[in-house]
């Protein structure tokens, strides 16, 4: 062992001495098992020989683990979920009971079930497809909303009177209900698409907003010092320093705010008709097709999560490195 | 021959609302090229305000900061920072970290080539450049407090402002990291301005120590000159007559003469 721990010193003297190469410590590696005459360093004239470490173990799929994990983590929902579905089942069974059980579903809504993407006529479509138009709402709504919400939350979070002048206008507007611009936005826009986009606009804005401000509020004055010592201007300080460090503030905002985006527009699309999957349920409705309402109930459970689950991944690939200091 | 730095009467006076609180009054000091010249005294008595006045992030409200007679009114690259807690960006890599400085002091002056030489040869000064894409938080604190100062050194500014640059350290990392920075003082003549509160790290790196009264209205109770031959060696000057007779009175000065007042806080 006492050949490591000089291998373990050399880096420090070589260090020193700055004309050696740097990489010396790699041609140490590679000549592991021989011995290294250390005779360059002319502070010692015995050699050190270096003992090769063990080969690191190759990385093998560790099957116990991954069943351990598939026992803690996918077991528990899966056996709830049955029993659940067992006691709707035996609770809905009986005749005259309002609600379908779980067979009736799968008996009369099989085709929307197993194929999400069938097309049999303009409007005779799988929820796969009614769930992609929803989403591209969405998709515009958001997106319009994120840029927006984090340029008027920097403007916010920037300045004291800017803050004064329009925190408490926001305070009040972010508590209207998604539903209740929508009547507002048809007068206004004379088109029902244009409508649901900006009800998802203003319901998921605020939180993007508010975040984003509370986020550039609490900057590190060291990192604005930083800037100021550089001299950087406003937009190389809003791109450098403010995004970055406001970042995990940003993207929980923006993660509130997609949740919100989803609750918005199956309510709009209620109301606005097309093709998405609001709609969808509401025209269900209306042919008393109970058993389609509950498969769609699911597609939105399960792509809002996904929607969420998409925000947190990405919020947490861009934000790495930045919530620690 | 007028003087590289003038810090010429300063005062400054903070005001909160009706309140105003006189931290510095009447400062006179010229720092010549080359010096390495150390602020000491107690907490409170506006050290690193004074730091903050000549770096520019803080305005003087009496007098002028002089740099080669040229007043000193916004904070700039030519009078780089190292800052107490490192102020690196977390989310960049110690080479972004220098690489922002360098970019934006010589985006126009160096090829893209040359830029990356002159991040790696600041990198290389402080023992840095192996961990060049670590971030901040995968090394250790004087690892950070090293690049601070590759970034600061990096700017190649007329006056480098440490501001308290060991204080956040044990006690062997910051002996090491003081040899360091008098090894780079020695090979690169910068002019250095340091705060600190140690006496021993005073009189170590100084040409000058400047011994601050306490606050409010503080201002330069003593200049003393250490004159230790450079290069300094820390083993042989601990028991070095003139090494111990200049801490004997930066010692004095801090606890004898004006001596720590709790009530006066």
């Amino acid at each position: 062992m006492a050949g490591v721990q000089d291998a373990g010193h050399l880096p420090e003297r070589k260090a020193s001495q700055m004309s050696l190469p740097a990489a010396k410590s790699d041609v140490h590696v590679a000549t592991k098992g021989d011995v290294v005459v250390a005779g360059q360093f002319k502070t010692r004239s015995a050699s050190a020989t270096v003992v090769p470490l063990a080969a690191t173990p190759r990385r093998r799929i560790d099957f116990a683990a991954i069943a351990t994990m598939i026992g803690q983590n996918v077991l528990p929902p899966i056996v709830v979920l049955a029993i659940l579905l067992g006691v709707w089942q035996a609770a809905f069974s009986g005749p005259g009971s309002s609600l379908p059980p779980p067979s009736e579903v799968w008996a009369q809504s099989r085709d929307l079930i197993v194929n999400p993407f069938f097309e049999y006529g303009t409007q005779d479509i799988g929820l796969g497809w009614r769930v992609l138009v929803s989403l591209e709402r969405v998709a515009y709504g958001f997106g319009l909303a994120a840029v927006l919400g984090v340029l008027i939350g920097a403007l916010i979070g920037q300045s004291i009177w800017a803050m004064r002048g329009l925190d408490p206008i926001f305070q009040v507007l972010r508590t209207v209900p998604p539903l209740a611009w929508l009547p507002l936005s048809l007068a206004a826009f004379l088109d029902s698409r244009p409508s649901a986009i900006f009800v998802i606009f203003i319901t998921s804005i605020w939180p993007v907003i508010i975040n984003t401000a509370v986020g550039i509020r609490n900057i590190p004055q060291d990192y604005r010092n930083v800037a100021r010592v550089l001299r950087l201007n406003q937009i190389e300080f809003f791109f450098k320093i403010m995004i970055p460090a406001a970042a995990p503030y940003i993207f929980s905002g923006l993660r509130i705010g997609a949740g919100l985006s989803w609750l918005a527009i199956v309510a709009a699309e209620m109301l606005t008709g097309g093709v998405g999957i609001g709609f969808f349920i509401w025209d269900a409705w209306n042919s008393s097709r109970l058993t389609d309402i509950i498969v769609a109930l699911v597609y939105i459970g399960l792509v809002g999560f996904m929607l969420d689950k998409l925000v947190s991944f990405v919020g947490r690939i861009v934000t790495r490195g930045a919530a620690v200091n | 021959m007028s003087a590289y730095l003038k810090l010429d009467h300063i005062g400054k006076t903070f005001t909160r609302g009706a309140q105003s609180t006189e931290v510095l009054r009447d400062i006179r000091l010229t720092i010549d090229k080359g010096e390495f010249v150390s602020i000491i005294g107690h907490s409170g008595c506006g050290k690193s305000t004074l730091l903050n006045l000549v770096a520019g992030l803080t305005q003087v409200s009496t007098g002028a900061v002089l740099l080669e007679n040229k007043q000193v009114d916004e904070p700039g690259p030519d009078r780089a920072v190292v800052f107490q807690n490192h102020s690196l960006l977390p989310w960049l890599t110690v080479y972004e970290n220098v690489n922002l400085a360098v970019s934006k002091v010589f985006g126009s002056r160096k090829t893209r080539a040359e830029r990356h030489d002159w991040i790696l040869e600041n990198l290389n000064l402080v023992q840095m450049a192996h961990a060049a894409d670590k971030r901040p938080a995968e090394i250790s604190g004087g690892m950070k407090q090293r690049v601070g100062i590759a970034r600061a050194l990096a700017m190649e500014p007329k006056i480098l402002l440490l501001d308290e640059p060991f204080g956040a350290l044990d006690a062997l990392t910051r002996a090491h990291l003081q040899d360091q920075m008098m090894e780079i003082h020695t090979r690169l003549g910068n002019t250095v301005i340091m705060i600190t509160h140690d006496v021993d790290e005073a009189v170590l790196l100084s040409d000058r120590i400047v011994m601050m009264t306490n606050g409010p209205g503080a201002t330069i109770g003593e200049v003393l000159d250490v004159p230790l031959q450079r290069p300094r060696a820390r083993i042989a000057l601990a028991s070095d007559r003139t090494y111990l007779k200049s801490r004997e009175a930066v010692l004095k000065f801090l606890y004898e003469r004006h001596r720590f007042v709790e009530a006066a806080e």
